[in-house]
């Protein structure tokens, strides 16, 4: 903190709180906050900026978008993207239909397992990837083990804790029994109470779990080659491609993309402000 | 990640129908499965997908490889050797990319809770949402990209006179990997310390400052005792991914590195001698041990500091 506390004293009249007390309690750090942002906003840009340079050149070494248009063409790019995609949209599927009525429920009828459900959401962090990838493929059946879905049932797992943390804060800025029993009580079944009612209203936690849950399959490179299946991460890692640029840019086009998706999906969403469940 | 460690004391959801714990009434076993059976799902998943993992290494890391009962596994990892150098490597490289990213993230956390920008810092957490997750090979490849011996941006600083390659810095080496690991930690950090911040209360700088207390003050009394628990227990978090973390060490140094997670993929692959196979679950077994110890470890201090952040 001492960094802090100096930039407090050198940056001395601030604008005061709406709220504060006629004293100008808050000499805060304008100038510190600044600096530590500039700082760690270079120092995150820097490497992508240059990892984008490196990647958009042609073969004399200038800027050009020519690598662009070679990713299509690479070989396995396609097919990578492919299983990729698959494996996202079913573990995405998977993930929504056994996590959203169970975190509801939970909420609605055993509050007092919403401990459970936090202890056991940790546990994946616990159990490391590359450990959890060899227990499955000695645990699985065969049918399953040859399946390329096997990936989409263990990143369920893996997805749960960043999943969980969403709907249950999501769910947590709800007034969950007032909705559900209006909803009950204009005849709705449970079915229709949860698509229709529950699941607009926790539309902003249910985006941004699919866009990390997104984040993960794409990203995802130990439990996929240890399962041997080609998907993207894995691609890039190995894929004998002459030229590494095309790999670099494919992995930078990822990171940009998630990046955006989420951020635009946050930007959009104003119904929910986070300040309204503090307090 | 995104909501990591938000508060969990919050809790508007209804207290009726609870399931009914340790009541001996005729029917009340059969009210409460039926209470809890919507929840059968979940847990039957969690024990297949994790569950029955998890007991397969344990026995596995006890078996020799003809199948015997044997403890044989783990002394041959604590005799000494490569396996023990793998550890060594790990707790350091771990401890190391905790502490540094733990201290700069809780500063950058504190630079972005005191910004009045509720849209920059939405904006903030999505991004460090995306890039807390964001290890791997793509991670690898970026910093190959720029930081690599043919890297660009190690091209501009070669330019300004200073190439780190000609002053030891290798990015393939451990500290290399330490210095990549830095760039998904410290978001790691600032999304679990965050809503520590929203705990300091205003009152409580408004109290110390009526009472003369000087900022420095402020922070030394009031501040970091109650923002501590939250730091340290985020840090062992940050502990427990940097010590858990393959792919990145992987892509970046194509398994030439000795730690433990890299060893394990080692063997699964192959490249292991006879006989040596079964190691792999003994180390993964002393793996999630570690792993449990810090993430208890976070689990109680998060505790400890619930009780200031409601």
């Amino acid at each position: 903190m001492a960094s802090l506390e100096l930039e407090y004293s050198l940056a001395p009249t601030e604008p005061m709180e709406p709220f504060s007390t006629g004293r100008p309690t808050k000499r805060r750090i304008r100038g510190g906050r600044g600096l530590v942002l500039v700082i760690a906003a270079l120092y995150f840009i820097i490497p992508f900026y240059a990892a984008m340079q490196f990647s958009l050149q042609d073969i004399q070494g200038h800027f050009s978008l020519q690598p662009l248009s070679q990713i299509l063409t690479a070989p396995g790019f396609v097919s990578a993207l492919w299983l990729s995609t698959q494996l996202a949209v079913a573990t995405m599927m998977i993930t929504l239909v056994l996590m959203v009525p169970t975190v509801i429920y939970v909420h609605l009828r055993m509050p007092r397992f919403r401990r459970v459900m936090e202890v056991v959401t940790m546990l994946p962090i616990v159990i490391p990837p590359i450990v959890l990838i060899v227990g499955v493929l000695q645990a699985s059946p065969l049918w399953l083990k040859n399946s390329q879905y096997l990936l989409a049932l263990a990143y369920v797992v893996l997805a749960m804790p960043f999943v969980y943390r969403s709907l249950d804060a999501g769910l947590g800025a709800l007034d969950l029994k007032t909705l559900v029993e209006a909803s009950r009580s204009l005849g709705s079944g449970w079915f229709s109470t949860i698509l229709r009612v529950l699941v607009p209203n926790l539309r902003s936690a249910l985006l941004s779990a699919s866009v990390l849950t997104l984040a993960l399959v794409f990203g995802e490179f130990t439990m996929a080659s240890l399962d041997n299946w080609t998907t993207l991460p894995v691609w890039i890692a190995l894929a004998p491609t002459n030229n590494p640029r095309i790999n670099t840019l494919v992995a930078m086009i990822f990171l940009l993309a998630t990046c955006l998706l989420l951020m635009g999906l946050v930007s959009l969403d104003r119904s929910k402000s986070r300040h309204s469940r503090r307090s | 990640m995104s909501d990591l460690a938000t508060e969990t004391a919050h809790s508007p959801a209804s207290e009726g129908g609870e399931v009914g714990h340790g009541s001996r009434h005729p029917g009340a076993l059969g009210r409460s499965l039926r209470t809890s059976a919507p929840v059968l799902p979940f847990i039957t998943y969690v024990a297949l997908g994790l569950g029955v993992p998890t007991l397969v290494i344990v026995n596995y890391a006890f078996r020799s490889n003809a199948g015997r009962l044997t403890t044989e596994n783990i002394s041959t990892i604590l005799r000494g050797g490569q396996y023990l150098t793998g550890f060594e490597n790990s707790l350091k490289l771990a401890l190391v990319t905790s502490i540094v990213p733990g201290v700069l993230g809780t500063l950058l956390a504190y630079a972005i809770a005191t910004s009045k920008h509720e849209l920059f810092k939405r904006l903030v957490a999505a991004a460090s949402g995306v890039l807390a997750n964001f290890g791997g090979v793509n991670l690898a490849f970026m910093f190959i990209a720029s930081f690599g011996p043919a890297g660009v941006a190690i091209k501009w600083l070669a330019a300004a006179g200073i190439n780190p390659w000609d002053h030891g810095f290798n990015i393939y080496k451990l500290w290399g990997v330490g210095f990549v690991y830095v760039y998904f930690q410290i978001p790691l950090m600032v999304l679990v310390i965050t809503p520590a911040f929203h705990g300091l209360r205003e009152s409580w700088r408004e109290a110390a400052e009526n009472l003369g207390a000087s900022s420095w003050r402020y922070w030394r009394h009031v501040g970091l005792p109650v923002l501590m628990p939250s730091v340290l227990g985020s840090m062992f978090l940050l502990f427990g991914s940097g010590f858990a973390a393959y792919a990145t060490a992987e892509a970046l140094t194509t398994g030439t590195i000795a730690l433990t997670p890299i060893q394990i993929g080692a063997i699964l692959q192959g490249n292991v001698l006879a006989g040596e196979a079964n190691i792999a679950y003994a180390l993964g077994l002393a793996m999630i041990v570690i792993l449990l110890g810090s993430i208890g470890a976070y689990g109680l201090l998060q505790r400890r500091s619930s009780r200031w952040l409601r």
